[in-house]
C-alpha cells in the first residue's frame, strides 16, 4: 500500500466533505439564494439572512462534520482495539451510556448550572461502558460476546435513560427518549459547537499519539509487546479517545448508530487494512456520512425533525446484517 | 382592561346568588357533575351552581395548565378513570371531544349521560360553549349572562382599525407555532398582530423552522414559559438566533395554559397582547 494511494484517498474525502458541508450551509427551510448566503456568511450582508447563516446554518454544518468525523473516528478505533469488524459505538453501548450520562446532567439540573457538566457526564458514561465491555467481552473476546454484552449494556442504559426521562417533571422530557436514542442536529447551536469541540480534540488527539500503535496491535498481544508497545498503556489511550468522542458528540446530538461501522468497512479495503490509516480516512468518511444524513433529513421532511439515526439504522443495519453473514462463512 | 373580566365575574357571582336564593334547583338539573377534561372543567367551575360540581380532573389543580388552579383545589381531583369516576356517582360527566374515547363510551354503557366538547378553535367558539355548558348543566340563565358580558367585553377590546398591525409570532418548545385556525391564532389576531406562523403557511400548530421565523423578521416573539425541569425541546427558546430577534421589552411571556381553553378569561390574554401592542407602536 503507497502512501501515494492514500494521499489521495484523504484528498478525495476531504473534497466530499467539503462539498457536502458547503450543501449543509445552502439547504433549508428558509429559501436564501446562493449569492445572498454567502454574502451573508462572509460579509454579514443583510441582517437577518446573516443570523441565519451564521448561528443556525453553521453551527449545524459544523457540528454535522464534527459529530460524524467523531463517530468513524472512534468506529475504527474500537475496531482495532477490540479486533472485531463488528465493534462500533452505537451496537456495543458507548452512545446509549453516554446518552444516560448527558440525560442525568440535563435532569438533575447540573448542567444548566454548569455548562461543561453535559459533555463531562456523557464521556464519564461512555468510559463506563468501554470499560465494561472489555471486561465482560475480553480484549480477545468473541465476536458473540462482544456483542451480546453490547446489546445488555445498551438496553440497560436505554432503559435508564427512559426512566430518567419519564420521572422528569418536565412535559417534553419525555418525548425526548427518541433524540436521545436516534439523534437529531436540529436548532443546535455555537454554544454546543463550544461545548462538544474540546473534548472531540483531545479525542483527537490522544487518538493521533496512540494510532501507531494499533498497527502493532493487530498482529496481536504477544506481537505488539515484543515490538516494544506498551499494550496496556495503548488500551487505556483508545479507550479515553473514544469515551472523549463518543460522549462529546453524544452530549450535542444524541446517540447516532452505524456510522462508525459502516464508514470503517468500506473504507478498510482502501487503506490497505492499515489501522492508523484507518483512523483518519474513517474521520473524513464519517463526517460526510453524517452531513449528508443531516441534509437527506431537510430534504425528506423538513417540519419533521426526522432523527438522523433513523436514516443511518436504515443503511446500516442491512449492512450489519450482512457483515454478521460473512463472518459466518469466514468462521464456518 | 382586566377589569372588564373582573366586572363580567361580579356579574355572574350576582346573578348565581339571585338565582340561587331565588328558585331551589330545577328538577331537571344534574345533581352530581364530574368533568374529565380540562377545558370542560373550567368552563363548568364558573358556571356550575354551588355543591352541582363533584369533581373536576386533576389538570385543573395544576398551576402549569391551569388558569384556575387555586379555585380547583376546592374540587375532588379525577383521574379520568372510567372506574373511579363511575364510583363518585355522576348524574352528568362532562369530556372533551378527543380525550379518552375509551373511558367515555364505557360510562355511556354503564348509563351515566356524558356530554362532550369539542376543543373551541376561535372566540367565536366561546359563546357557544357557554350555551352547550349552560343547557348541560341546568344554568341557562347564568350562561346567558356571562355571554353578554363575554361579548361586551370583546367588543370593548376589539381593534378600531388603524392600528400598524406588526407581525408578532408565538414561539415554543421543538419551534413549535400556532397558525390563523387555532385559538391562539385568533387571539393574536384579535390584539391586532398579523401572525409570522400563519403568513408562512401553518394554518394550525406546527413546527416553525427557526430560520423561516428569523427571515420572517418579527416585531415581536412571544415566547412560552419554561417547565420546570429541563429539556431538549426548551433549548431552542435559549438559542442565540433567538435572543438577537424580536428582542421588544414589551413582548410579553404566555403561558401555554393561558390559552389552551377557550373560556372568557380569554379575554385576558386579547387585554395584555393589545397592551403589548400599543407599547410596541409607541416605541416605534
Amino acid at each position: 500500500m503507497n502512501s501515494m494511494r492514500y494521499s489521495i484517498l484523504i484528498a478525495l474525502l476531504f473534497i466530499l466533505v467539503a462539498c457536502l458541508f458547503a450543501g449543509s450551509l445552502l439547504i433549508g427551510p428558509a429559501a436564501i439564494g446562493l449569492n445572498a448566503s454567502i454574502a451573508a456568511l462572509f460579509h454579514g450582508e443583510g441582517e437577518m439572512v446573516t443570523l441565519v447563516m451564521r448561528e443556525v446554518r453553521l453551527p449545524r454544518a459544523i457540528l454535522g462534520a464534527l459529530v460524524g468525523g467523531a463517530l468513524g473516528l472512534s468506529g475504527a478505533a474500537l475496531q482495532g482495539l477490540l479486533r472485531n469488524p463488528l465493534a462500533e459505538p452505537g451496537l456495543i453501548g458507548t452512545s446509549s451510556a453516554a446518552a444516560l450520562g448527558a440525560v442525568i446532567t440535563i435532569q438533575t439540573g447540573l448542567s444548566a448550572a454548569f455548562a461543561l457538566a453535559l459533555p463531562l457526564a456523557a464521556l464519564a458514561g461512555a468510559l463506563i461502558s468501554v470499560g465494561l465491555i472489555l471486561l465482560l467481552a475480553g480484549p480477545r473476546g468473541t465476536i458473540l460476546t462482544l456483542i451480546l454484552a453490547g446489546i445488555g449494556l445498551s438496553a440497560l442504559a436505554t432503559a435508564f435513560t427512559s426512566l430518567v426521562l419519564n420521572l422528569s417533571p418536565n412535559p417534553f422530557a419525555a418525548s425526548e427518549i427518541m433524540f436521545w436514542m436516534m439523534g437529531s442536529l436540529a436548532d443546535r447551536s455555537m454554544l454546543h459547537v463550544q461545548l462538544a469541540l474540546p473534548f472531540m480534540v483531545l479525542g483527537a488527539a490522544i487518538m493521533a499519539r496512540a494510532g501507531g500503535g494499533l498497527k502493532a496491535l493487530t498482529l496481536g498481544e504477544d506481537a505488539a509487546t515484543s515490538m516494544g508497545v506498551n499494550v496496556t498503556r495503548l488500551r487505556i489511550l483508545l479507550v479515553v479517545a473514544t469515551a472523549s468522542l463518543v460522549g462529546a458528540a453524544t452530549a450535542v446530538a444524541g446517540a447516532i448508530g452505524f456510522v462508525g461501522l459502516i464508514v470503517p468497512h468500506l473504507l478498510r479495503r482502501a487503506v490497505g487494512a492499515n489501522p492508523t490509516r484507518l483512523l483518519w480516512a474513517s474521520a473524513l468518511g464519517g463526517a460526510a456520512v453524517i452531513l449528508a444524513a443531516d441534509i437527506a433529513v431537510r430534504i425528506i421532511a423538513p417540519d419533521r425533525d426526522l432523527k438522523l439515526g433513523v436514516l443511518t439504522a436504515l443503511v446500516g443495519a442491512p449492512f450489519f446484517l450482512n457483515l454478521i453473514l460473512r463472518t459466518r462463512r469466514e468462521t464456518a | 382592561m382586566l377589569g372588564f373580566v373582573r366586572r363580567s365575574k361580579r356579574i355572574i357571582a350576582g346573578l348565581a346568588l339571585v338565582a340561587g336564593l331565588a328558585l331551589p334547583a330545577a328538577a331537571d338539573q344534574p345533581q352530581r357533575v364530574v368533568s374529565i377534561n380540562l377545558c370542560t372543567d373550567l368552563l363548568a367551575m364558573q358556571l356550575a351552581a354551588p355543591g352541582q360540581l363533584v369533581s373536576v380532573s386533576n389538570l385543573a389543580a395544576d398551576p402549569h395548565s391551569s388558569v384556575m388552579a387555586e379555585e380547583a383545589a376546592a374540587y375532588r381531583a379525577n383521574y379520568g378513570l372510567a372506574e373511579e369516576v363511575f364510583l363518585l356517582k355522576p348524574d352528568l360527566v362532562l369530556a372533551g371531544e378527543y380525550t379518552a374515547r375509551a373511558t367515555t363510551s364505557l360510562l355511556e354503557r354503564l348509563g351515566v349521560p356524558v356530554v362532550k366538547f369539542a376543543p373551541a378553535t376561535s372566540l367565536d367558539d366561546i359563546p357557544a360553549h357557554l350555551e352547550r355548558m349552560g343547557a348541560a348543566l341546568g344554568r341557562e340563565a347564568e350562561a346567558q349572562a356571562m355571554i353578554e358580558a363575554f361579548n361586551a367585553d370583546r367588543a370593548a377590546l376589539a381593534p378600531t382599525g388603524d392600528e400598524l398591525r406588526p407581525l408578532a409570532a408565538m414561539y415554543y418548545a421543538n419551534g413549535y407555532s400556532t397558525g390563523l385556525n387555532t385559538l391562539s391564532g385568533k387571539v393574536l389576531d384579535a390584539a391586532g398582530f398579523r401572525n409570522v406562523a400563519a403568513e408562512a403557511g401553518l394554518l394550525r400548530g406546527g413546527n416553525l423552522p427557526l430560520e423561516v421565523l428569523i427571515m420572517a423578521a418579527p416585531d415581536m416573539v412571544i415566547r412560552g414559559n419554561r417547565y420546570p425541569g429541563q429539556s431538549r425541546s426548551e433549548d431552542i427558546l435559549d438559542h442565540p438566533a433567538l435572543a438577537r430577534l424580536g428582542a421588544s421589552p414589551a413582548a410579553p411571556i404566555l403561558a401555554d395554559r393561558d390559552w389552551i381553553c377557550g373560556t372568557p378569561r380569554i379575554l385576558e390574554v386579547v387585554s395584555r397582547l393589545t397592551e403589548a401592542r400599543s407599547a410596541l407602536e409607541k416605541i416605534r
